[in-house]
């Protein structure tokens, strides 16, 4: 492999890490709100607001049964509105960020509802409020299903991301295409499986670990 | 009912889910500083009715009065006040996993609002009286049933409340944890005055601590009054039923025995029942002042429940059919219950 070939990869590593590294940060930030207020105004939730459960549900099913190459696309305008531009890294994480939210959405969802509906009626017995409620206990007992549900997310933002050279946002995906593929140049595809097996495998042991580390229940 | 200084009061009140009634009409009054079992089978509606007390459950109808505040006038950040000055715990403790036992003590105090340096001394204090200072760094998946309780207990302590309910507290406990449980919230109630509201299944639980007792059946009370004199003269069937745990009947092999008509040259088994002071004195002075009575017990169950001598005594004794007719007569005369089960042979 000659020095090129290893510029090619640190630079597509670099704009792989920035695209999910960003895109999973905003689809935490957003995802994990959206999560709690699923699970609050449900029926039996302690804010209860069905009409505002139901249309954030679909809401949230329209993007999560959109496939990612078609919202790349389809985001476009939305994209140039809010980066200003179409195309590059920064491009991508708009619709990522878009596509990885309803995703860790529904993951946290799952997670929060795990959560002993006892310990919510004994929150409400002591006379916590609403927001009382979710801090002390709807998150902190869902903690540890929360970070395996985002170490799952940043794994599917990282094969996401591989479209998002369609948008020449660069990344490892996209060098597996152009040289790999287009170009005929099988040990660069090797090396881009590589090192995905490889970054996958340590977002993935990283976050069982943190996940285990935290889980007090054990 | 009780014109004393009632800490609880439920007028009628009535909740439905759907079709399901859960509580119809149900009126108690609970005083200050007593400890006020309910008890019924699952489903009775006991869950749905201790969950009024603290606003967890609205009702359809009736009123609600807890230490002065009626829940009708009361928005939601008004009963939170309320839930504030009453304790809870739970059959399945419910306490924070994710928290310390100092933590989950403490959570009450954080939740109103205190400072963390104010809290601790207050928290050393309950752990101290739950016997559990030194598990205060443990998280609740190392401790047993009967110290999840206990931390449960001095969490629902934490908020000084005069009120304390009890959800089926010692039900998923054993038989041993569960009398140093109730060991633990009679000596709480005396050392701090705290009024407890219980709902159990077990009419051991009831036995141990409470002193008044009222049975739920199908969303009614069915019975109600002190523990000795339900436990005396149970009037329902059920009560009958839910008693037979703490009150063992006549064995079956005993009671298959028995004739209706008198055996010639046999037996006869009469039983006393009853509660008071005397009771049991006065029968077996009558059945003493006899030797032709040749008097034998085959079975007995008395317990002292709130000071009284309660339950009962079956002797077996020559039949004789004279000297009966006026043994029942005096036993009458003198209001003591005697009465006759059956014959069996000599």
């Amino acid at each position: 492999m000659s020095a090129d070939d290893i510029e090619l990869f640190t630079t597509a590593l670099a704009e792989t890490g920035i695209m999910v590294g960003v895109s999973g940060m905003l689809s935490l930030a957003l995802g994990l709100p959206l999560g709690v207020l699923l699970v609050i105004t449900d029926e039996d939730g302690v804010w209860r607001r069905p009409l505002l459960n139901r249309v954030l549900g679909t809401v949230i099913n329209a993007f999560r049964s959109t496939p990612f190459i078609i919202l790349l696309v389809a985001l476009i305008p939305f994209t140039r509105l809010i980066v200003g531009t179409t195309i590059g890294t920064t491009a991508a994480i708009v619709p990522l960020a878009i596509a990885a939210t309803p995703y860790y959405a529904r993951v946290a969802e799952m997670s929060l509802r795990e959560v002993d509906r006892g310990l919510l009626e004994a929150l409400r017995a002591l006379g916590a409020t609403r927001w009382q409620i979710i801090r002390e206990a709807l998150l902190p007992e869902a903690l540890p299903g929360l970070v395996s549900g985002f170490t799952v997310t940043l794994v599917t933002l990282i094969g996401a991301s591989a479209m998002a050279g369609a948008v020449g946002a660069g990344g490892l995906g996209d060098l597996a295409i152009r040289y790999g593929y287009q170009r005929f140049e099988t040990d660069i595809m090797v090396g881009v499986i590589i090192v995905l097996i490889v970054i996958v495998s340590g977002v993935q042991i990283g976050g069982d670990l943190l996940a285990r580390r935290l889980n007090r229940r054990l | 009912m009780t014109g004393g200084d009632a800490i609880v009061r439920l007028e009628s009140i009535s909740r439905a889910f759907g079709a399901v009634v859960a509580l119809d009409q149900v009126s108690l009054e609970v005083e200050r500083g007593e400890i006020f079992g309910i008890i019924g089978k699952s489903g009775a509606g006991k869950s749905t009715l201790i969950r009024t007390i603290n606003g967890l459950e609205r009702i359809d109808s009736g009123r609600i009065i807890v230490d002065g505040s009626d829940f009708s006038a009361l928005d939601e950040a008004g009963l939170n006040r309320v839930r504030r000055k009453v304790g809870m715990i739970f059959q399945h403790f419910n306490l924070l996993s994710m928290k310390t036992v100092f933590e989950n003590v403490a959570l009450p105090l954080k939740l109103a609002g205190q400072p963390r340096a104010a809290r601790a001394s207050a928290v050393w204090q309950l752990l101290d009286m739950v016997g559990l200072r030194d598990k205060a760094d443990v998280y609740p998946a190392k401790l047993s049933g009967g110290q999840k309780q206990r931390v449960g207990i001095a969490r629902a302590l934490a908020g000084k409340p005069a009120l304390l309910l009890s959800d089926e507290a010692t039900s998923a406990l054993d038989p041993e944890t569960t009398l140093s449980i109730l060991q633990l919230l009679k000596e709480l109630k005396g050392r701090l005055g705290v009024t407890i509201v219980l709902i159990t299944h077990e009419m051991s639980v009831i036995r141990e601590i409470c002193d008044r007792v009222a049975v739920l059946d199908e969303g009614h009370i069915i019975e109600q009054g002190a523990v000795w004199e339900v436990f005396g003269h149970p009037r329902t069937a059920l009560t009958r039923r839910l008693l037979r745990a703490v009150r063992p009947p006549l064995p079956d092999s005993l009671v298959q025995s028995l004739h209706q008509q008198p055996v010639a040259g046999g037996r006869c088994l009469v039983r006393a029942e009853g509660a008071g002071a005397d009771h049991y004195a006065a029968v077996l002075a009558l059945l003493a002042s006899d030797p032709g009575w040749q008097t034998d017990i085959v079975h007995a169950e008395v317990d002292r429940v709130g000071g009284h001598a309660v339950g009962s005594v079956t002797f077996s004794i020559r039949y004789r059919e004279e000297p009966l007719r006026s043994l029942l007569a005096t036993a009458a005369g003198q209001a003591i219950g005697l009465e006759v089960l059956g014959y069996v042979g000599g």
